[in-house]
C-alpha cells in the first residue's frame, strides 16, 4: 500500500518538492489546493502524481473551498492535505477554527511570504502569529513545525502527518519562501510513524452502528466548558509529548541567539563567529512553534545574560521568548521586515553592538 | 386485521423530537430524505455533510454519518469526503443562503466538476434561524427584517433562480424543483429525490432538487397562510419542475 518515492536515496530538490514528495510517502490519500506563489510547485507536484497513484487531486475553486475539502476528506480518516501561503491561509482560518473544534487531523503547509495583505513574494517570517495564534475564532491551538533545512521540509511533513493524527489536530507545517525555492540534498527515508488507528470515530458509513456526528456547535453553554477543558488538556499534553527544539553551546553562554526556520542558518553561522572571536554565544531554535519551549527557555535563562531574538518580521517569536523567560533577563530583537534573513555577518555585527 | 399505513424510516434516529417551528416545510423535507435513505439501502454507506442554518439539525434526526460544515463550505467538505471515500453515497441538506449565497462557488464548481454528490437545498426565500433577513432567494416586493420595505429591485438587486443554474452546468446530472405543498408535490419531491440519489449511485454526476418551503414563523403566517404563499407566489416565480435530467436522453 505505502508508495515510498525516492527513499534511500540522496537526491538535489527544491523544498517544495520535498514537501510534496514526502507527503506521498507518508501515504496522503488526498490534496486540496489552489495555486499561489512561492508554494505552487507543491500542487504541481501533486497534480500529476496523485492520479498516477490513483489518489485524489483536486484544484479547488478556492482556498476556502480547498481547506474545506481537507476537512471532508479527514472527517473519514484519511490522511489529507492542502498547501498554501500568507494572504490565501488568511483565507482558510476558519476552516482551521473548525477543524480543531471537530479534532480533524487536518495538515496544512504554510509556505510564508511577505505581507500584510498581498505583500510581496520574497521569503518572510511574517505568519508566525498566523499560525501559532490563530486568526480563526475561538480558544484553540494549532500544531506547528518549523523546518531550517530542505531535508527537514521533508522530515517534519512526515511529522505533521503522525501528530495530526496522533492528537486529532490540525497541524502545520511552517516554511517560508525562501526554503520553498531553494535546493539542497535530501536524504528520503520510508515513513518511520506508526499508523493511527481511526475506527472508533472517523466517518465509514454506520455499518453495524448508530451514525456518528462531527460537530462543534454545542447548544449548552457547560457542554461548551466541558469541552474546552478537554481539548486544553489535550494541549497540555501536547506540550509535554511534543516540544522540540535545537539548541548550540547554550548551556555555558552568555547570549543565546533564538531564531526559528531558514533564519536559524544564518543565526547559526553567526554564532560561529562571534564564538571565533572568543564571545560565550550560543543559539536556541524551537522546532514546535506550538508546543513552544518555554520550559527549557525559562531554564536557559537562569545562566544566559541575554537573549537576542533573530526573525524575518516585525518581531513576533521575540514576544513568546519574552514570556518564557518572564522578565529574568532582557530579551533583544534583530529583524527586518521581509526577505531573505540578514547574513551572518550581519547579525554578528548586531550581537557584539548589543553585548 | 390493522394494517400499517405509516412506518418511520429506520434511518430516523430513535425518539427523536423535531425542533423545527409548526407548520416549516423542513420536518416533511428530512422525512423524505429518510424515506429515500433507506429505500435505496443507502443507510450504511450513507455520510451527509450538514450546513449552517435551520438545515444543520438534520445530524439530530438521521441516524447516518454526518460532519458539520462552516457556512457555506458544505459542498467542499462533501468533495472531500467523495474524493477520499468514493464508495461512499455522499449528500449535503442546505438552505438556499448557504447553498447560493455565501456557498454558490462552492455549490457551482461541485456541479461543474461534475461531483458524484446529491445536494438538497431548501429555499424558502429567507434566513430563517437568524430571524428572517433578506436572502439569495427573497422575492421581489418581499418585506424581510433586512427589507423592511420590501425586496426593490433597484436598492436590492434580483434574487437567484437556483436548479435553473445549476441546470446549465455541465457536470450536472440532475437538476429540480419542487415543492411541498400538498400531498401530490409531496410524492412529486420525494421521486426528484430520489433521482437526484440515483445520478450519484449511477456515477451519472451532480444530482439537485431544490425544494421550496414555508417558513411561517419568519413569514409571519400561520402554516396554512405560509402554504397559500408558496403555492401563489413562489411557485408562480420559481417553477417547479425538472430542469435537467441527462438519464432521460441516454437512457441510463
Amino acid at each position: 500500500m505505502a508508495v515510498e518515492c525516492l527513499t534511500g536515496k540522496k537526491v538535489l530538490i527544491k523544498g517544495n518538492y520535498a514537501i510534496a514528495q514526502a507527503a506521498v510517502n507518508a501515504g496522503c490519500e488526498c490534496y486540496f489546493g489552489y495555486p499561489i506563489t512561492p508554494q505552487s510547485e507543491i500542487g504541481e507536484f501533486m497534480s500529476g502524481k496523485m492520479q498516477e497513484l490513483g489518489r485524489a487531486y483536486v484544484s479547488a475553486e478556492s482556498e476556502l473551498a480547498a481547506i474545506n475539502m481537507v476537512l471532508g476528506a479527514c472527517s473519514t480518516g484519511v490522511k489529507a492535505m492542502s498547501s498554501s501561503s500568507s494572504c490565501a491561509v488568511a483565507l482558510m482560518q476558519e476552516a482551521l477554527s473548525y477543524a480543531t473544534a471537530d479534532e480533524l487531523p487536518v495538515v496544512l503547509v504554510s509556505v510564508m511570504r511577505g505581507g500584510p495583505g498581498l505583500g510581496n513574494i520574497y521569503p518572510s517570517q511574517g505568519d508566525y502569529n498566523q499560525s501559532t495564534k490563530g486568526g480563526g475564532n475561538g480558544d484553540y491551538k494549532l500544531i506547528v513545525l518549523a523546518p531550517s533545512t530542505v531535508q527537514e521540509c521533508a522530515d517534519l511533513t512526515y511529522k505533521a502527518f503522525y501528530l495530526a493524527h496522533k492528537y486529532k489536530n490540525p497541524t502545520v507545517l511552517l516554511a517560508d519562501g525562501l526554503l520553498g525555492q531553494m535546493m539542497e540534498p535530501v536524504e528520503f527515508k520510508p515513513y518511520p510513524y506508526p499508523e493511527i488507528d481511526n475506527s472508533s470515530w472517523a466517518l465509514t458509513g454506520a455499518k453495524g452502528r448508530d451514525g456518528r456526528i462531527i460537530r462543534s456547535y454545542a447548544p449548552l453553554a457547560d457542554r461548551q466548558c466541558e469541552f474546552l477543558e478537554k481539548l486544553y488538556d489535550k494541549y497540555k499534553k501536547i506540550e509535554e509529548n511534543e516540544t522540540e527544539w535545537e539548541e548550540l553551546n547554550a548551556e555555558d553562554a552568555d547570549v543565546v541567539l533564538v531564531s526559528f526556520g531558514s533564519t536559524s542558518r544564518n543565526v547559526n553561522s553567526a554564532a560561529k563567529l562571534l564564538r571565533q572571536k572568543g564571545l560565550k554565544v550560543g543559539t536556541f531554535r524551537p522546532i514546535t512553534l506550538f508546543p513552544f519551549p518555554n520550559n527549557r527557555l525559562a531554564e536557559l535563562s537562569k545562566s544566559v545574560k541575554k537573549f537576542v531574538v533573530v526573525e524575518v518580521n516585525m518581531g513576533q517569536m521575540v514576544n513568546d521568548v519574552k514570556l518564557a523567560v518572564n522578565g529574568r533577563v532582557p530579551v533583544e530583537l534583530i529583524n527586518k521586515g521581509v526577505g531573505t534573513p540578514p547574513s551572518p555577518e550581519e547579525i554578528a555585527a548586531k550581537v557584539e553592538e548589543l553585548m | 386485521m390493522a394494517t400499517q399505513v405509516f412506518k418511520i424510516a429506520d434511518t430516523f434516529r430513535k425518539d427523536v423530537k423535531y425542533t423545527f417551528c409548526p407548520g416549516c416545510d423542513h420536518g416533511v423535507a428530512v422525512r423524505l430524505v429518510a424515506e429515500v435513505l433507506e429505500e435505496l439501502g443507502l443507510k450504511e454507506k450513507a455520510i451527509v455533510a450538514a450546513a449552517i442554518g435551520c438545515s444543520v439539525t438534520i445530524y439530530d434526526f438521521l441516524n447516518i454519518d454526518a460532519l458539520e460544515s462552516p457556512h457555506g463550505r458544505a459542498m467542499a467538505e462533501a468533495t472531500g469526503i467523495k474524493r477520499a471515500r468514493p464508495d461512499k453515497f455522499v449528500f449535503t441538506y442546505q438552505g438556499d443562503g448557504d447553498f447560493a449565497s455565501i456557498g454558490l462557488a462552492e455549490s457551482m464548481h461541485a456541479a461543474l466538476r461534475g461531483e458524484k454528490i446529491s445536494a438538497i437545498c431548501i429555499n424558502n426565500t429567507t434566513y430563517g434561524m437568524t430571524g428572517g433577513q433578506l436572502g439569495p432567494t427573497t422575492m421581489v416586493g418581499q418585506v424581510t427584517t433586512t427589507s423592511p420595505t420590501g425586496r426593490n429591485l433597484e436598492y436590492y438587486g434580483y434574487p437567484i433562480k437556483v436548479a435553473e443554474h445549476i441546470a446549465l452546468c455541465d457536470g450536472t446530472a440532475f437538476s429540480a424543483r419542487v415543492s411541498l405543498d400538498t400531498v401530490a408535490n409531496i410524492r412529486k419531491a420525494k421521486q426528484a429525490i430520489k433521482k437526484a440519489f440515483e445520478v450519484q449511485l449511477k456515477g451519472l454526476g451532480f444530482g439537485f432538487v431544490e425544494i421550496l418551503s414555508s417558513c411561517p414563523t419568519n413569514w409571519k403566517m400561520t402554516p396554512e397562510q405560509a402554504h397559500d404563499r408558496v403555492r401563489n407566489e413562489m411557485m408562480q416565480v420559481f417553477k417547479p419542475g425538472i430542469y435537467k435530467d441527462i438519464t432521460e436522453k441516454s437512457g441510463k
